[in-house]
């Protein structure tokens, strides 16, 4: 166990020192940068720019001042965002992520069990045939044009919510619904098709043979064993609710931050940039280690070493 | 005559799967609009000649116009060839690498192996659409450079899948029996390992064009995608659609008919794969 958990964090540290190192390196022979100006400015105040955030040292000693403030959790100035550092700006934005991404994934997992389970129970049936349907659908809408369709049923039509606020409970309800959608479409898609394998396997046909209800075969026997493969998208999924979604948070105009990363890299605020993506990596890397814990709690078949 | 028989298989499978062959057809409608836009377009894509900016559709502009009177009809059409070459060759650049390298992987075994999946494994631990992101800042944000991000992003798909299957087909008896009578290598894996491996393979090249369809629409909605106004190539569906959220309450149609446009290509070759799937692989073992 200690070993497994060794060997994952060890992987974990690899995964983040491969993401810093590309960011830097792709950050840096990225022609432009955040202090070209349509009017070029004095090559003295460059020199000064450059100095202060110390852009005039060679890339190795950039590199190395990096790599430390990392292990110091410092992510160094925004470019952008005078008198900030990106340590702030994250942490100001993170928690509105988080909560959008934590409500999304609860929807989509309320949503895609009874989906997912009762479209495997009636196989076949028009049960099945709509709700895989509207997963498919579901699978293929790009967030805008869900949120546009949204906005335009919801706000313009009804007028229940209003978009493009986020003040108050209501402003989450629409950003949650788009957000939440494709990922509850993908896992009742995956729910129904583990669940219709496992209930061919020899052991179903035994339980059912010892006269059990079908009702505790489903629910008891096969369930808990066709979970795994969707305990594995889990990691990524909810690395990926979590951290939020530019596209929900830009057309919302939420706060979060996804939206900074997107003002980040037409901004080139390098610095902003570099510190979201290994935030991010962070939150991925763990997601996945839970994951992986989690699997022995599930199907106790599969030891950690 | 061998062809002609594969060909009937083709048609044969069609027929047999409505889901299917609907959208092969929807796709392939697409895909012809789009390549032939200069010729069939009604209007020049870029052209500001005189008529009305903001038209709702009519029977001489199907789907409107845009803020600067620009027939949508016709940048809708010169968008599919943005989406479709996107989608495309995304998946195909990712296909060749993926494979390539899984393939290697998979047929070597050993030390090599392991490092190569090593490498992989920490390819799927990064936060892929970032990544893609800032290696388009890099490339630029034109269809060639939007193109390869994406392709350098999804191969590691490709790879697992083609390494899983060369394992399974390398312990096939007439496999072992051609490795036996000392046929050589590349000889073995164009003639015995190639053919086995295809069907995944193909499943998952025909999930990776909507998703990077997708992908690359949703990026260029937000601004992060393919940003060259100039392109004569034609202009993305994302910004077709982001032009059309500007204006959404006053004129919904700019909105309407690119994101229509988007939605149903996406579900068109998600359907296709499904369809797909089910035909290669009909116990369903596949994910």
């Amino acid at each position: 166990m200690t070993r497994f958990l060794l060997q994952r964090l060890l992987h974990g540290v690899i995964v983040l020192w491969v993401v810093a190192t590309l960011t830097f390196v792709l950050m840096r022979v990225t022609p432009g940068g955040p202090f070209d100006r349509e009017r070029r400015l004095p090559p003295e105040v460059l020199a000064n720019i450059a100095a202060k955030y110390h852009l005039d040292e060679p890339w190795l000693t950039q590199y190395a001042r990096y790599l430390k403030g990392i292990i110091q959790g410092d992510l160094g100035p925004s470019y952008k965002y005078l008198n900030r550092s990106v340590t702030d700006v994250i942490a100001d934005t993170l928690p509105t992520s988080v909560l959008l991404g934590i409500l999304a994934l609860a929807l989509a997992l309320l949503l895609s069990f009874p989906v997912g389970v009762s479209a495997a129970f009636y196989q076949n049936s028009w049960v099945d045939r709509c709700s895989m349907f509207l997963a498919t659908l579901g699978i293929s809408s790009p967030h805008f044009i869900l949120a546009g369709l949204f906005i335009w049923f919801f706000s313009l039509y009804l007028g229940w919510f209003q978009a493009g606020r986020w003040d108050s409970m209501s402003s989450v309800v629409l950003p949650t619904l788009t957000l939440a959608a494709a990922p509850a479409a993908y896992l009742s898609y995956l729910i129904r098709s583990n669940l219709l394998e496992t209930l061919g396997e020899e052991f179903i046909r035994t339980a059912r043979a010892k006269g059990l209800r079908e009702t505790s075969v489903v629910f008891k026997h096969a369930l808990s064993n066709s979970l795994i493969p969707v305990l594995t998208v889990l990691g990524p999924l909810s690395a990926a609710l979590v951290t939020g979604s530019f596209v929900v948070e830009y057309v919302f105009a939420i706060p979060g931050m996804g939206r900074f990363f997107i003002t980040a890299v037409t901004d080139r605020d390098y610095p902003l940039i570099m510190g979201v993506t290994l935030v991010y990596t962070v939150i991925l890397v763990c997601a996945n280690l839970a994951v992986d814990l989690l699997y022995s709690l599930i199907d106790p078949r599969i030891k950690i070493p | 005559m061998k062809k002609w028989e594969g060909g009937k298989k083709i048609f044969g499978w069609l027929n047999s799967n409505p889901t299917l062959f609907g959208s092969f057809i929807f796709i392939f409608a697409v895909s012809l609009a789009g390549f032939l836009a200069p010729a069939i377009a009604p209007y020049s894509p870029g052209g500001l000649e005189e008529r009305g900016i903001l038209e709702g559709p009519t029977w001489s502009h199907w789907m409107g116009t845009d803020e600067l009177g620009r027939d949508l009809f016709t940048r809708v059409l010169y968008g599919a060839r943005v989406s479709i070459t996107v989608g495309v060759g995304t998946a195909l650049i990712a296909l060749v690498i993926g494979t390539a390298y899984g393939l290697l992987s998979g047929y070597t075994g050993g030390a090599l192996d392991h490092l190569l999946m090593r490498v992989v494994d920490i390819f799927y631990g990064l936060p892929d659409l970032l990544i893609f992101i800032l290696l388009s800042l890099l490339l630029g944000r034109n269809i060639a450079g939007v193109l390869i991000a994406l392709g350098l992003v999804t191969w590691v798909r490709f790879a697992r899948i083609a390494r899983g299957q060369v394992l399974q087909a390398k312990e096939l008896a007439y496999v072992e029996g051609a490795r036996a009578m000392g046929a050589a290598h590349l000889r073995i894996i164009a003639r015995h390992i190639l053919p086995n491996i295809l069907a995944p393979i193909l499943v998952t090249l025909t999930f990776s064009i909507p998703a990077a369809i997708l992908a690359e629409s949703t990026l260029s909605f937000i601004g992060l995608g393919i940003n060259d106004p100039y392109n004569e190539w034609g202009t993305s569906w994302g910004t077709l659609a982001q032009d059309g959220w500007r204006a959404m309450r006053t004129y919904p149609h700019i909105l309407f008919f690119p994101g229509m446009a988007i939605f149903l290509t996406i579900l068109a070759f998600n359907s296709f794969g499904n369809g797909l799937r089910d035909l290669l692989d009909p116990k369903g073992k596949g994910k």
